[in-house]
């Protein structure tokens, strides 16, 4: 079940979808072997930029690429491409140009490395552009299938991945759609109402699973959706959620303001829908430790996703 | 060839100083009816723009999206005025349009706008960044192995930026001598002298030192800008600098040299006085 991290089905994706496309070009900073870009740029060297540790140029070089028509796949860990947020401002989001930014080593699940190098801040930095597309796969299937979209897609996307191994989560026929949260588990018998519905996105999709089967055999009424598509977001799926459960938890491996968290709050704000929303996820910064330890001690491993489903409000 | 958009070959016979003097009016009515922009450093680099519109760039107003044409960036964006004044006399649109300068749905917004301006090739503004943007331009060419060139226009003040640094670093790694760099040099920024700010000297040396090819030249000799722009034309593998000694404000004698101009607008009687002095050829 447990099968790889997104960001090993994002460079198979890559260099498959990279193998029939000519006009994909991958640029790098220094971090090839870690963003699983390596594969595409020893295959196609002429269309591949190594650009050294210097992000900022990474962005604008893409812009340059993508106004004469290449289709640039660039890449770096989340905290460091995403956090060239004004470079990105200008030459992805205000230029409209069809750059492929992909942020991988999301969130406290790349562990020992620690803080400097955990993206926390990016979904919600990418989510605040006008055009920009922001996406979370969870699994192999949702990573592969996002990828070919995001490649056909004509505009600028964030793309975010995980360094940790993920949850197959989908069955070989899910279709992915932008725009879409999909209900990953449901309870065996459908309840009238939920005693809370899940919504998780990226690295605690596994934690999220684990914490509604644990709470079905114990006679709880949990049910799980996934969110990988963060902009644009899908209220209509948070106003259902909110009709049929008692409380939504949201759960992220990102700061909970802007992120995940915020968009379920600002969905049901904005609809007056009412409902309890408790948000998982980080609210400070992270620390080194293995990422099992971490999700433990952030609140994002089973146990504290399903003791946010159950506590008082 | 069919469908072959008029190119702008070099035009020998074309009088790039009486061009440049009809420019220069332009620039300050257009900022004197927007009643804010940035004259100084429009003044500064309008004799480069016209030498490379009318000799150099290969372009067509009337198809700005034509595949085989010259890329020009203005990674200066604040000196737009300038390049407005150009496109309009090029054809790109009416000059009626400059009066609308940054006025209400505009497409003549204060800094370009690639989306509202058909002929802006990127949108700028946020110094540091048209020369990354270039280099991508130059590397999708060579990979399409286009003859189409790149010319980024930077000021000085912007080469403050540490990303310049990063994309003239790049540059030379790919071989891109279909790229040019043309540094307005004028030595004024917002907050005084650029050598005061943020001293940039020797800067030649330093851009040879990054493996460009670099010529230095006096940005308002229309002649020498055209040999500089003729050498940087060679293939050969290395990037190509110019680095453009201007004044600015270039034209208007109490706008010269004067940092008070850098973004200020001209009333009616500065801008009078600013045309009588540019038409007399002072």
């Amino acid at each position: 079940m447990a099968s790889k991290g997104t960001r090993d089905s994002f460079g198979e994706a890559l260099l498959d979808l990279g193998s029939k496309n000519q006009n994909v070009v991958v640029l790098d900073a220094d971090l090839s072997k870690s963003t699983m870009t390596l594969a595409f740029a020893k295959k196609f060297p002429e269309r591949h930029m190594e650009l050294g540790i210097a992000e900022q140029n990474m962005v604008g070089v893409a812009a340059g690429l993508a106004l004469s028509g290449k289709i640039p796949v660039l890449t770096s860990f989340a905290c460091f491409v995403a956090g060239r947020v004004e470079p990105i401002r200008v030459a992805a989001a205000y230029n409209q140009t069809n750059m492929k930014i992909v942020g991988t080593h999301a969130g406290i699940g790349i562990g020992e490395d620690g803080t400097s190098q955990m993206g926390l801040e990016d979904v919600a930095a990418m989510r605040a552009l006008p055009h920009m597309t922001v996406l979370q796969p969870a699994d192999e299937a949702e990573t592969k299938q996002v990828v070919s979209w995001m490649l056909s897609h004509q505009g600028p996307v964030y793309l975010r991945l995980t360094r940790q191994k993920m949850l197959d989560v989908h069955s070989a026929s899910y279709i992915w759609q932008l725009g879409k949260i999909d209900v990953i588990f449901e309870p065996a018998k459908k309840p009238a109402k939920y005693q809370a519905t899940i919504v998780a996105s990226g690295g605690p999709v596994t934690g999220a699973m684990e914490a509604a089967k644990s709470l079905e055999a114990k006679g709880f009424s949990v049910r799980v959706a996934n969110a990988s598509s963060l902009a644009p977001f899908d209220d209509d799926a948070i106003a259902r959620f909110a009709a049929d459960s008692q409380r939504i938890v949201t759960v992220e491996d990102h700061n909970v303001n802007g992120g995940l968290g915020s968009a379920v709050c600002e969905a049901a704000a904005e609809r007056g829908l009412g409902v309890p929303v408790v948000r998982l996820g980080l609210r400070t910064f992270g620390e080194s430790a293995t990422p099992e330890q971490l999700y433990e001690k952030y609140g994002l491993a089973a146990a504290s996703i399903m003791s946010a489903c159950l506590k008082n409000l | 060839m069919p469908n072959m958009p008029n190119t702008t070959a070099a035009a020998p016979d074309v009088d790039c100083k009486s061009l440049a003097r009809d420019l220069r009016v332009d620039i300050i009515r257009m900022i004197e009816a927007a009643g804010s922009g940035h004259p100084g450093g429009s003044l500064s680099i309008i004799d480069i723009l016209t030498v490379l519109y009318w000799k150099f760039l290969k372009h067509d107003p009337k198809k700005p999206d034509w595949p085989e044409r010259d890329r020009f960036i203005l990674s200066k964006g604040h000196a737009c005025p300038a390049l407005y004044a150009v496109m309009a006399k090029r054809g790109y649109f009416d000059k009626s349009l400059l009066s609308t300068l940054r006025k209400l749905d505009s497409p003549l917004q204060g800094h370009p706008d690639r989306l509202r301006l058909p002929g802006i090739e990127f949108s700028t503004g946020s110094l540091g960044q048209g020369l990354s943007v270039g280099v991508g331009m130059a590397y999708a060419a060579k990979l399409d192995k286009n003859a189409a060139r790149t010319y980024v226009v930077l000021g000085d003040g912007e080469m403050q930026e540490g990303q310049n640094w990063e994309a003239f670093m790049s540059a030379p790694k790919f071989g891109l001598d279909n790229l040019v760099a043309i540094v307005d040099h004028n030595g004024g920024q917002i907050d005084g002298q650029v050598h005061d700010v943020m001293d940039l000297e020797p800067l030649a040396d330093k851009l040879r030192a990054f493996n460009w090819d670099v010529q230095t030249v006096d940005g308002h000799d229309d002649a020498a800008v055209e040999k500089a722009l003729a050498a940087a034309q060679k293939s050969g593998g290395k990037p190509h600098a110019l680095v453009a000694k201007t004044i600015k404000g270039k034209g208007v004698s109490f706008m010269e040299g004067n940092i008070g101009w850098h973004g200020k607008a001209p009333n009616k009687d500065e801008a009078d006085k600013a045309v009588a002095e540019i038409l007399n050829g002072k």
